[in-house]
């Protein structure tokens, strides 16, 4: 059975459609990727599961249907969601941000600092550092090091990319397939940068206009001329 | 000079008063955007509860004030869930009708309960002074200082050092971040009106033995606490303190040195305060803008 399985999700701001029945699943241990244009509904799918926006149809994550549950409940299953401007504490120091990952968690953190610091080095470093004054990728990077910090079952991780220098993109997805090998952790990615996600995932959809256009292996769309030229732009 | 030293203990301890409310107003306003006008009420009703206490329950002094404290952050986290909480999306101002609308209440209530009678309340230090190169300095001054000053002290601890405070001030700084990461913000919401309460408690507690208590008591003190917070920064707990020791101080000083303020032109002296500084620097003196790279 998947660890996420989405069947028939609507969401909608307002008066406005943004998920028009969404259906997908994440099995245990996989990179699953989400990708599609502006305004596809990436965004929102990840928020349908962290319950960030109001949702209607069938979200089942380990067994629990998510139905009502807010972002604490979810977050609280297990369920770690990085969001499109990654949602750092800016006037908090990196040990704060850290701290406040593990909240769910009891107990010292101490491990789980040293464990997170292991792929991010220069973290230990600078744990007294404001959030706000570190460049964008090492934002991103406290980022998913705080999500870590509270041992999620599945990352849902929000454009990476954006903003960063390819280089640092490529940085952030090493670490996030080294965390996925170790780990084994579970990731769903919502991605603008088809090429990149489409290289970690193993499995992706293709979101258009609030419905998944397209879906299958990672391989097998990036192969496909006609998806790529329709779908992901290049 | 032993004049000017004298009332600048003085100013010290109204202004530690200023400051206890001031914090409490700035807590909630760091927290919710909501400026609680009935914080000053809620200060005098809840004093009235260790009167009531003390007097009527014939309970130890400490012990009412205790259970006080106790009573006030009930209070603060109930009227949070139940009046605060369904107007949390509302505009600006309709959470600040409702807040007036709790003053009145507050006040009504007192009135009712335990009538306007203007009455005595126990000090709890003692009505002494001590003489110090010629400057007599009341014991009720230097305690209430202290009391205020352990209590913000106790307050930063807990914001600083503790898992809850961190949640607080995530809560403050980024709900939606805080609930991701799996914080009940909706409750921490609560927790900082209880806190709030607890300090116009205390303030309360501190202003009765001197003016006495009635149903009015604590609204001039509301107004200084205003001028304090604005003074310091309306989101700065650091600039409340320290804005109401200042107002504390400096109005002392205007009453007692500028004759024609005296004591009876101190609160337009406060209120303009709060004009000039919204006017020469919104942001108050330690109102501080966060340097963040995008």
């Amino acid at each position: 059975m998947a660890l996420l399985e989405l069947r028939g999700v609507e969401a909608r701001y307002g008066p406005v459609r943004a998920l028009d029945g969404v259906s997908l699943a994440v099995e245990q241990g996989q990179i699953v990727a989400v990708l599609g244009a502006n305004g596809a509904g990436k965004t929102t799918t990840l928020r349908s599961i962290s319950g960030t926006v109001k949702r209607s149809g069938q979200i089942v994550f380990d067994g629990k249907p998510l139905g009502r549950r807010g972002p604490e409940s979810v977050a609280r299953l297990g369920v770690a969601h990085v969001p499109e401007g990654r949602g750092t504490f800016a006037e908090m120091s990196v040990e704060e941000n850290l701290k406040l990952g593990a909240y769910v968690k009891r107990g010292a953190i101490d491990d789980d600092v040293a464990r997170v610091s292991a792929y991010f080095p220069w973290i230990a470093t600078r744990l007294d550092q404001h959030a706000g004054t570190l460049s964008g990728g090492e934002q991103q990077m406290l980022a998913l090091a705080r999500a870590l910090m509270s041992h999620p079952r599945m990352l849902l991780l929000d454009e990476p990319s954006l903003g960063l220098a390819p280089i640092v993109t490529r940085e952030i997805f090493r670490i996030v397939s080294e965390l996925n090998e170790k780990e084994g952790l579970t990731v769903l990615v919502v991605e603008q940068n088809a090429a990149i996600a489409l290289e970690v995932a193993s499995y992706a959809y293709v979101l258009e206009v609030g419905k998944v256009a397209v879906s299958g292996p990672s391989e097998e769309l990036a192969r496909n001329e006609s998806v790529r030229k329709s779908y992901l732009g290049y | 000079m032993a004049e000017f030293f004298q009332q600048v203990v003085a100013g010290l301890a109204s202004g530690a008063i200023f400051a206890a409310l001031a914090l409490a107003l700035v807590l909630i306003h760091r927290a919710t955007g909501v400026i609680n006008f009935a914080q000053g009420e809620m200060a005098m009703f809840t004093t009235y509860i260790a009167w009531t206490l003390i007097e009527n329950h014939g309970l130890n002094m400490w012990l009412a004030f205790a259970v006080t404290l106790v009573f006030a952050f009930g209070l603060g986290v109930g009227l949070q869930r139940t009046v605060i909480r369904p107007i949390e999306r509302a505009s600006i101002l309709t959470t600040v009708i409702v807040t007036i609308g709790l003053v009145l209440i507050f006040n009504g209530l007192a009135g009712l309960i335990w009538s306007a009678e203007v009455r005595a309340f126990p000090s709890p230090f003692p009505n002494d002074t001590w003489v110090i190169g010629g400057v007599a300095i009341s014991q009720q001054d230097v305690g209430t200082f202290l009391v205020v000053l352990a209590l913000v002290a106790i307050l930063w601890a807990f914001f600083q050092f503790t898992k809850i405070g961190l949640a607080l001030r995530a809560s403050a700084l980024n709900p939606d971040a805080s609930r991701l990461v799996g914080v009940r913000v909706g409750w921490m919401l609560a927790i900082g009106w209880g806190l709030a309460a607890v300090l116009g408690a205390v303030a309360g507690i501190l202003t009765a033995p001197t003016v006495f208590l009635d149903p009015n008591m604590m609204q001039a003190v509301l107004i200084y606490a205003f001028a304090a917070a604005v003074l310091g920064g309306i989101d700065s707990p650091f600039g409340a303190v320290a804005g109401g020791l200042m107002l504390g101080v400096g109005l002392n000083l205007i009453g007692t040195y500028v004759d024609f303020v005296g004591a009876s032109l101190r609160l337009p002296v406060a209120l303009l305060v709060i004009l000039v500084v919204l006017l020469v620097k919104p942001a108050g003196l330690f109102g501080k803008t966060v340097t963040r790279r995008v």
